[in-house]
């Protein structure tokens, strides 16, 4: 069924892990730097023990997580995807937190309309002092993802999304020479 | 090709317990692009960094990933690392494998696999990583301080002292603020006017300072180091080279109008100084007064000025200058509270502010220091105080405490004992915050000494008897009701910002919070900046303050704008927006979203005179949150240090490895 391996290759992997009883879910957590790293940071300073299924990548704002990011997350087979950001007025930014939300609501829908049930998407707020708060977003989510099972990978990817995130890996940063 | 080294610190035991390094520094060498890769002890350590940069020149390195702690910790250590071994500092990443693993994971081999995750993801960045470079921008070094209360004053002199101009802007007629309304101040009793007078002094002859009053600041541009600021002097009508400042016009005019020095309790001249020891010593005409203005006969002052120096028909005066940092001291004003009607403030005539109190007992006050009621100007026996009028208290919409009012309550008790020894006062509060030094010996001192009758409890209403005010309320220590018969009731009414904070924290792109009190950068670490660099918070625009800590803060805001000017220029951020202009379609959508107002669309002159448009980004305003990044329907805005290209790749490095 799979046309595009990027797509299907990994979630076959999983299924199979899935059935052996191996499969842990994977969750990409994208987090600004100002608020919410520095609330995981805080988790780990404070040893607040959480399961180890997030990878974390770091950007300097929310406002700054182009709704392809959570999709190349899916397309590439997580099993949910985290964004979180500063608190509503607290953004280091002032409102990069504000077009994050507007956003990411707006691709919630968009990832319905794929195939991708909301609950694999979560986009929360976790201050810079709310390392508890980080660990148990991270155990909620990752208790919900492991109940949903694997991701079985979007119906039939969109055509023109897959050219797009593909070339936007290839492409050299703007303003800079070649190297 | 890229060339990664792998640095995998084992933190002591506090990653290597958790993480197997040694398999994780083995994973890594496995990473396409890893040149080499090794596990240390310590990567933050002089050895450890003597290693990275042996490893640079030994593998011909280019690129560095060190896999550690997180890089809000030790980002900029290894940048200097690299640095030192010629590599650009920005060619470094970090894997945070101990904030994010192994401190927060029990199981080993899944806190190690997410380690090896975690390099992979920097691995991937890395390779993506390009040299970024600070660029140097010029500096004014001329500094704006609004506000002439003792806030700006403190933070003018200090600049000055360091050296640089400093423009003092204050849209009343004369520097001195608040605290030149001040009678005596806690816990000291030093006379306000004696110890503020002499710095106002200082100001107007201080040559690094103009002072500018009478004038409001109008428009804001620019970044700092390089702030255009549009000022207007509004028209004062009496001409400032020529006045002599006799005081002969008015005492002549025949205009009176309730004294807003004085609290509305005294009355000036429709020509007037707002009090005696104003700075400068120049009257202003209140032109919604003056009877000329009002098309009635008048030119008295005019006639009798001996300079010539009376202007009625001056204009305002917009200037635009230049400048490399804003000091905001805008300081706060005192809620309204007849608007609630609450403890009949507005309607008992000898229910009185706090503020109107201390107007009461300054020499220099509409009574000459004399205590009296307001309605038949005989001195009271009993005075009841009030505290946390307004204050700590929701439904008035100041959740806060204003901090100062339980010091100067006991002060007004202290101060109307030793004036009359036979008065007696009560002061009903919710708690007594006496948190200064030298403050809870003070209250003692005034509750001990000075017999002033403490009731823990609230008021719950106050009205008219006779000629007394019946003050009703709780002791809630003694759990009984009180009733007392006083002859006039101060209250300690709420602090508040500016009526127009708001508008001058839009105008200088500054945040505040639910009050309107203008936000600093960092509660803790940063209490003196703001989010946007170069302008800086003074005094209790910011938050209520006393005295001590006002100067305190005044001073700091001043240090730092010294320190600034210290450079010989500035240096940018070089995690910024760029925008690739030949994909540019002039949408505008990342000029409407970024937060900064730092991308605008330009003119580009194209081949044969054509002409097309496409936005840029000031290198000096972009903060770098990459908000227009997303917005960005082309694809062609990018942030340097985390491009779409770098951030995809992370997730790409990821796929089911």
């Amino acid at each position: 069924m799979a046309e595009t391996p990027e797509v299907f290759e990994g979630a076959e992997t999983m299924n199979g892990q899935a059935a052996e009883g191996t499969w842990e879910p994977k969750i990409l957590g994208i987090l600004c730097n100002w608020c919410s790293y520095a609330g995981a940071d805080l988790a780990g300073s404070a040893r607040l023990q959480h399961p180890p299924n997030v990878r974390i990548v770091r950007v300097p704002c929310s406002g700054r997580v182009d709704p392809q990011f959570v999709l190349k997350g899916f397309l590439r087979g997580f099993d949910g995807v985290l964004v979180s950001g500063c608190h509503p007025g607290d953004c280091h930014y002032a409102k990069g937190n504000y077009y994050a939300r507007r956003r990411l609501t707006l691709l919630t829908r968009f990832l319905e309309t794929m195939g991708i049930p909301r609950e694999r998407f979560q986009f929360q707020w976790v201050s810079a002092s709310e390392g508890a708060r980080w660990a148990e977003s991270v155990r909620e989510m990752t208790e919900r993802i492991r109940k949903l099972g694997p991701f079985q990978g979007v119906g039939r990817p969109v055509p023109l999304l897959i050219p797009v995130v593909a070339r936007q890996a290839e492409t050299q940063p703007v303003g800079v020479e070649a190297q | 090709m890229a060339r990664v080294g792998v640095f995998v610190c084992w933190c002591g035991s506090n990653i290597a317990r958790t993480v197997d390094v040694q398999r994780v520094a083995e994973e890594a060498g496995r990473i396409p692009g890893v040149v080499f890769a090794t596990d240390y002890k310590y990567m933050c350590s002089e050895p450890g960094q003597t290693m990275v940069r042996d490893a640079i020149r030994d593998h011909r390195l280019d690129r560095v990933v060190v896999a550690s702690c997180s890089p809000r910790l030790h980002e900029p250590t290894f940048q200097r690392c690299i640095s030192e071994a010629g590599l650009n500092p920005y060619m470094v990443e970090m894997a945070n494998i101990r904030e994010h693993c192994s401190w927060v994971h029990q199981d080993k081999d899944a806190a190690t696999e997410k380690a090896i995750d975690l390099v992979r993801m920097a691995v991937a960045k890395a390779r993506r990583d390009f040299p970024l470079f600070r660029n140097e921008i010029p500096i004014t070094k001329r500094a704006l301080v609004i506000g002439g209360g003792v806030a700006g004053i403190q933070a003018a002199l200090d600049i000055a002292d360091a050296g640089y101009p400093v423009t003092l802007v204050e849209r009343t007629p004369s520097i001195g603020g608040r605290m030149a309304q001040y009678d005596k101040t806690f816990p000291t009793l030093d006379c306000a006017a004696c110890i503020l007078t002499p710095k106002m002094v200082d100001c107007a002859s201080h040559p690094n300072i103009t002072i500018l009053t009478y004038a409001e600041v109008e428009e804001v541009t620019g970044f700092v180091g390089n702030f255009n600021i549009r000022i207007r002097k509004k028209a004062r009508g009496v001409d400032m080279e020529k006045c002599t400042g006799c005081g002969v016009c008015y005492s002549k005019c025949p205009v009176k109008v309730p004294n807003e020095f004085e609290e509305g309790m005294g009355e000036r001249r429709a020509i007037y100084v707002p009090f005696p020891q104003a700075v400068p010593n120049v009257p202003v005409i209140d032109r919604e007064h003056c009877r000329l203005n009002n098309d009635l006969k008048c030119g008295v002052c005019q006639k009798l000025c001996p300079t010539g120096a009376i202007a009625y028909d001056q204009q305002d005066e917009v200037v635009t200058e230049q400048f490399g940092a804003i000091v905001v001291a805008t300081g706060f004003r005192m809620w309204d509270h007849s608007q609630i009607g609450e403890y009949g403030y507005g309607s008992i005539p000898d229910v009185i502010s706090g503020l109107q109190f201390e107007r009461l007992m300054n020499a220099s006050g509409p009574t000459e220091g004399k205590i009296v009621r307001p309605s038949d100007h005989r001195p009271p026996k009993t005075v009841v105080f009030v505290a946390c009028v307004g204050s700590r208290s929701e439904n008035h919409g100041h959740e806060y405490c204003s901090k100062v009012c339980c010091m100067y309550t006991a002060k007004h008790a202290l101060l109307l004992k030793e004036k009359y020894p036979d008065t007696q006062s009560y002061v009903f509060y919710m708690d007594i915050r006496a948190n200064g030094k030298g403050y809870e010996e003070f209250v003692r001192r005034t509750i001990e000494e000075y017999g002033a009758n403490y009731i823990r409890g609230r008021v719950s209403r106050i009205y008219r008897h006779g000629d007394k005010v019946v003050v009703k309320g709780a002791d809630t220590l003694l759990g009984r009701p009180v009733e007392i018969e006083a002859d006039m009731v101060v209250l300690a009414t709420a602090m508040e910002p500016q009526e127009d904070a708001k508008d001058l924290a839009r105008k200088l792109g500054i945040s505040t919070d639910q009050h309107n009190w203008f936000s600093e950068a960092h509660p803790k670490l940063k209490p003196v900046e703001v989010l946007s660099s170069g302008i800086f918070l003074a005094g209790a625009c910011q938050y209520p303050k006393d005295i001590p800590d006002t100067v305190a803060q005044a001073s700091g805001a001043a240090s730092k704008v010294a320190g600034l000017f210290s450079k010989p220029h500035l240096l940018s951020e070089p995690m910024i927006a760029s925008v690739r202009e030949e994909d540019c379609a002039a949408c505008g959508q990342c000029v409407q979203v970024c937060p900064f107002s730092a991308i605008e669309l330009v003119e580009l002159n194209g081949k044969n005179g054509a002409s097309r448009r496409a936005a840029r980004v000031n290198e000096g305003l972009c903060h770098g949150c990459g908000t227009c990044v997303a917005g960005c329907r082309g694809s062609c805005i990018d942030l340097r240090g985390f491009t779409n290209a770098q951030v995809l790749s992370e997730i790409d490095a990821l796929a089911l490895a």
